[in-house]
């Protein structure tokens, strides 16, 4: 049965079958976040170490990990509306981008507030938060690029050029600010060796982290949506669905 | 051809000699604010230094970004540049480097000049000279792309500065780095092939990127 | 349940400021996001309807007259 992977590539079917996607989705987040969340403060037990501060870990390192994890998806599509010249994918990665700004902004913003109790201050110049940081300007050029252009077509390439160049300096970015901070200050902080992970702690990490992976999921579709409305207004089909609605 | 675009461009520079003198003079003022806001103590001045050249450094070649292809694009030429036979990233590449004579090598003289403002030793001058040398066109080549996804666009000059200064994060730390080295005593050596490595990266990744990105903007 | 009581569940063993810190904040980004979404979406159904009532509306004077 050879799936026909275009069917779903106008937008037209795209936004009735992300219609029915994006409850399915949501309903599987809140699910997942109730769970996480009860696992983080009800069953993961106190901490020997840093006692209920570590607590932060459960929202932060899945937040950590969706910044970057969603950047390189955007980037993904952003690609691949290049190459196949597809509009959906590059709505896609527009419409990935603010929930990735998001998470990265979460992202330092429970790190920091971790890194007060745990190292007694609210900004430490380490490597991880300096790319986290660096990562969060990479998402406020991609969106503030395609807000400054008004033609879609040009915004959507222009961003998925500037999208590529993002992703290919990542990981230079990392690496030359690990190289700089161990060279300033020396490794005095060094997250490498997290807590001794017990299993509970662990699966409530993992739980949110699905939990904040199918949250990002709807989210992405419902914005897709609206940004499909808002470039397809003036087709027929649009007119189709107002006229039912 | 590509020699031909270098020469232009440099012509062109050369005309309005007040464009290159404009990114020269707000380095100088850029970099001798500093004391000013500082303080004059001599040791916190020269463990700063090179940080200072080179943000300032940065700042100046991003200032004059703008002017890459804008003035092209607006009197056609860009288009007859895009329709020629010549590979047009080899186009791209020679205006990033005409942008580089232009900004980046007036810096690299002035500079070393600059650096005994801050008390820095001469060693640690001549690998500053020798790290702007190779870190400067690599913001040019990566200005390139900035400058041509903007093109045309209503504000563009604080865009290109937003979606550049991310990627000169690299070349601003190593550039800095191999200064702060050198005058630590230790060798540059490996900050200052890195840098080489940036550039040769570059040279080579640049100009495709930004002449994709301008067949985009033109459209 | 390792809490004795509700007070030293918000207590969070000191570190309450911190850890509900940074939950609330992300509980509001999340719900933030979500609010703007779904009103951006309302606004543009409620644009798109009046269009096309108001293309509605055309058509029917331009058959009638």
């Amino acid at each position: 049965m050879a799936i026909n992977w275009f069917k779903y590539s106008s937008p037209a079917s795209f936004y009735s079958l992300a219609g029915k996607l994006t409850p399915l989705f949501s309903i599987t987040a809140f699910i997942l976040f109730v769970v996480g969340l009860y696992i983080s403060f009800f069953v993961a037990p106190t901490d020997f170490q840093q006692s209920e501060a570590y607590r932060i870990i459960f929202i932060h390192v899945p937040v950590a990990w969706m910044s970057m994890f969603l950047y390189l998806i955007m980037a993904g599509w952003a690609a691949i509306g290049l190459a196949f010249n597809t509009r959906l994918s590059s709505m896609i990665a527009t419409a990935i981008a603010p929930t990735g700004a998001m998470f990265t902004f979460l992202a330092l913003w429970t790190g920091a507030l971790w890194g007060k109790p745990m190292w007694g201050a609210w900004w430490v110049w380490d490597a991880r938060l300096t790319s986290e940081l660096i990562l969060l300007f990479l998402y406020i050029g991609f969106m503030a690029l395609q807000a400054a252009i008004d033609d879609p077509r040009r915004a959507d390439k222009a961003g998925a050029i500037l999208a590529l160049v993002g992703v290919v300096n990542i990981p230079i970015i990392y690496f030359s600010v690990k190289w700089w901070n161990t060279l300033h200050q020396g490794a005095t902080v060094s997250l490498t060796q997290s807590p001794k992970m017990a299993t509970t702690m662990l699966t409530g990490m993992l739980i949110m982290s699905l939990a904040c992976w199918m949250y990002s999921i709807a989210l992405v579709l419902m914005r897709t949506r609206t940004i499909i409305l808002e470039r397809e207004r003036h087709t027929v089909w649009v007119s189709e669905l107002q006229g039912a609605a | 051809m590509f020699l031909w675009v270098i020469q232009r461009d440099l012509l062109l520079a050369m005309r309005q000699r007040a464009d290159v003198l404009t990114t020269l003079f707000f380095f100088i003022i850029v970099v001798s604010l500093f004391p000013l806001g500082v303080g004059p103590e001599i040791n916190m001045l020269r463990s700063m230094a090179p940080g200072v050249v080179w943000v300032a450094a940065l700042l100046a070649s991003m200032l004059s970004l703008e002017r890459m292809f804008s003035s092209d694009y607006l009197d056609g030429t860009l288009e007859q540049m895009l329709l020629s036979p010549q590979p047009l990233s080899l186009l791209v590449l020679g205006k990033a480097l005409a942008h580089w004579l232009v900004t980046g090598v007036p810096l690299v003289l002035i500079a070393p000049i600059l650096g005994i403002q801050f008390n820095l030793s001469t060693d640690a001058l001549l690998i500053l000279a020798v790290s702007l040398l190779l870190g400067t066109p690599v913001l040019s080549l990566i200005g390139a792309i900035g400058a041509a996804l903007t093109l045309g666009l209503r504000g563009g000059g604080v865009l290109v500065s937003l979606l550049v200064l991310p990627l000169y994060i690299p070349v601003l730390i190593f550039g800095a780095g191999a200064v702060e080295a050198s005058s630590a005593g230790l060798v540059a050596s490996a900050h200052l092939s890195l840098l080489g490595a940036f550039l040769l990266a570059s040279l080579v990744l640049a100009p495709w990127a930004a002449a994709a990105a301008l067949r985009i903007s033109i459209e | 349940m390792n809490w004795a009581s509700w007070s030293d569940f918000f207590a969070m063993g000191g570190y309450g400021f911190y850890v509900w810190g940074s939950f609330l904040v992300s509980l509001l980004c999340i719900v933030g996001e979500i609010t703007l979404v779904f009103n951006r979406r309302r606004t543009l159904l409620r644009q798109l309807s009046l269009i096309h009532k108001a293309t509605q509306y055309e058509q029917n004077n331009e058959t009638t007259s």
